[in-house]
């Protein structure tokens, strides 16, 4: 039920991203989505492809630092005030969120947002005792 | 001339001298030492074996690994009870030299220091202001007490605090001030940035004297420029005594050795063979006069080159070029000693694994800055940047601590720092020195 997100080191300078999203395409790896934390010199690009493991190897041999790790996709209503909510509900159940984003596209209606928390494990517990969908895998990377 | 006996002596009398100070000083390690007693023995050589100066070659080098190896008194050559004063060189904790003084040695540590300051002029109606720091540092107390013994009116305010080391240059008529020459052009910049409304030239400052880190003419002449003072060379080592080893004069012609203390040979660094005179090579140093800590035949890994021509100051001292090399890797960062080792081990230690890093020196305004990269590999990142921040601090902190430095740690990534034959190029230094 966890979806696989794959992370790069890059320096923040012109042209490493570029770098980066090269070896992807040429490896045939499709971005579903991804994010990008940043410092003045240097960034994670985090991103959930079609094919972790393919994108963590092809990088890797270019030299690359990457990394795997596992996030929780979760649905959450369009509506406003629903991010609110499932927050509220994280802080409540004591779930520290290490970082978060989105996807662009919605699943029927509804907006999916992935989540790092620091205990996977705990969080997908409280989850679904709160009654959330967790999306799974195969239905995000399409395998 | 401070001491016109010694300063001016014909040479062959200076020569006369030394080889009767230095059948002493080799005797006196040898007899009151037992690290060179046993080195000196292992390797066959007799104090009685030493009958004239070319017999310098046969005695033996001490090292600065000799030095670290017997940390903290090991090479003292008298009880403790008859060492009054202690100095420590910089470096990491661990592998410091600490250097120990008796009265006498005291008394020759200011001599030497006051005739530095009087071959730039000074005398007793000058005001010095000396802002070396104080401490173990041999900076602060060596031209503290040096300037004591010119009879100057002396100024103990230690480094740093540039506001007020600017009022009391106004208000007590420095005439002279004692510190590293980055500082003396931070002096500069600070006055141009942050006080356009003080006129240095319009106080009393007419010099700097000026050591501690390697620099060169163009530094002079820049220093000399932007404050309207006279800059000159002051040379010196912890392990031989501190400041005073050698100094410029008013001609600044390259430094005067004040040889009734000091035997200076230079030699090749990879053979160790001694170099005829005029030859630029790795200066040794054999003290000749000192009690608690006997140097015999320092190699110093400072480069230069040592010459007799008559100086029109009248000193007949030998004179060497100014140190502007090492054979070795150690880089003077502010002052500070720094060998690439001792960053490769913090690293070590603060990550247990070894990644590929390069330091960068480079001499940003007037002070020298560090910048340590390092290669981020799998074991240290991390999809969370609190992790690779931490790690960041977490070295910068360690940096600080154990090497006494501040540098900006920068994190790279893998395979971006150039290898020379597979080899990582470890330091690249870009100040013009």
């Amino acid at each position: 039920m966890n979806v696989t997100q794959l992370s790069v080191f890059m320096e923040n300078k012109p042209g490493h991203l570029q770098g980066v999203l090269k070896i992807l395409a040429e490896a045939g790896i499709n971005i579903i989505t991804l994010t990008i934390a940043e410092t003045s010199d240097f960034g994670i690009l985090r991103m959930v492809v079609n094919k972790p493991d393919g994108g963590y190897e092809a990088l890797k041999e270019k030299g690359y630092t990457a990394s795997l790790t596992d996030v929780l996709a979760i649905e959450i209503d369009d509506t406003p005030g629903s991010l609110l909510k499932a927050i509220d509900t994280f802080s409540r159940r004591k779930l520290n969120i290490e970082y978060m984003y989105a996807f662009t596209e919605k699943r029927g209606d509804r907006a999916v947002m992935l989540f790092r928390f620091e205990d996977i494990e705990l969080a997908k517990k409280a989850l679904n005792e709160e009654g959330y969908s967790i999306v799974k895998k195969i239905d995000i990377i399409g395998e | 001339m401070f001491n016109k006996e010694f300063e001016a002596m014909p040479v062959n009398k200076m020569k006369e001298l030394q080889l009767e100070r230095l059948k002493w000083s080799i005797r006196h390690a040898y007899e009151n030492n037992p690290f060179y007693r046993k080195k000196y023995d292992d390797a066959g050589f007799n104090p009685d074996q030493f009958k004239t100066l070319d017999d310098m070659r046969r005695v033996p080098f001490l090292t600065k690994q000799d030095m670290r190896g017997n940390y903290p008194f090991g090479l003292f050559a008298v009880p403790l009870s008859k060492v009054v004063r202690v100095h420590s060189s910089s470096g990491t904790t661990g592998n410091a030299t600490v250097v120990g003084y008796t009265k006498g040695d005291v008394e020759v540590f200011a001599e030497v220091v006051a005739r530095c300051l009087a071959a730039y002029g000074a005398t007793e109606n000058d005001v010095i202001q000396v802002a070396y720091g104080y401490g173990l540092f041999t900076g602060g107390l060596g031209l503290h007490y040096g300037a004591e013994k010119l009879g100057a009116l002396t100024v103990p305010i230690s480094g740093g605090n540039t506001e007020r080391q600017l009022m009391l240059i106004k208000d007590f008529g420095t005439t002279m001030i004692a510190c590293t020459p980055s500082y003396m052009l931070n002096i500069a910049d600070y006055i141009e940035k942050k006080r356009p409304d003080y006129d240095i030239r319009k106080t009393k400052l007419k010099a700097g004297i000026l050591g501690a880190e390697p620099w060169s003419e163009a530094m002079r002449g820049e220093i000399e420029s932007r404050l309207g003072i006279q800059a000159y060379d002051i040379y010196g080592l912890s392990e031989v005594i501190g400041p005073g080893v050698s100094c410029e004069c008013q001609e600044k012609a390259g430094l005067h050795v004040h040889e009734d203390h000091f035997y200076v040979e230079i030699i090749d660094p990879d053979t160790g063979e001694v170099l005829p005179e005029g030859e630029k090579g790795e200066i040794v140093y054999t003290t000749i006069t000192k009690e608690a800590f006997p140097g015999i035949r320092y190699r110093s890994r400072d480069i230069t080159r040592l010459y007799r021509e008559p100086c029109k100051c009248g000193r007949t001292l030998v004179r060497m070029e100014k140190v502007t090399g090492r054979s070795d890797d150690m880089l003077i960062i502010r002052g500070v000693n720094v060998f690439p080792s001792q960053i490769e081990t913090v690293l070590m230690e603060a990550e247990g694994t070894e990644p590929h890093y390069q330091i960068i020196v480079d001499r940003k305004g007037a002070l020298d800055d560090i910048e340590v990269k390092v290669e981020v590999n799998e074991k240290l990142f991390s999809d969370e940047l609190k992790v690779l921040d931490g790690l960041k601090r977490r070295i910068e902190d360690r940096m600080r601590s154990v090497l006494g430095i501040s540098a900006k740690i920068t994190l790279v990534e893998p395979l971006t720092i150039a290898r020379s034959e597979g080899k990582a190029v470890r330091v690249v230094d870009k100040r013009k020195i």
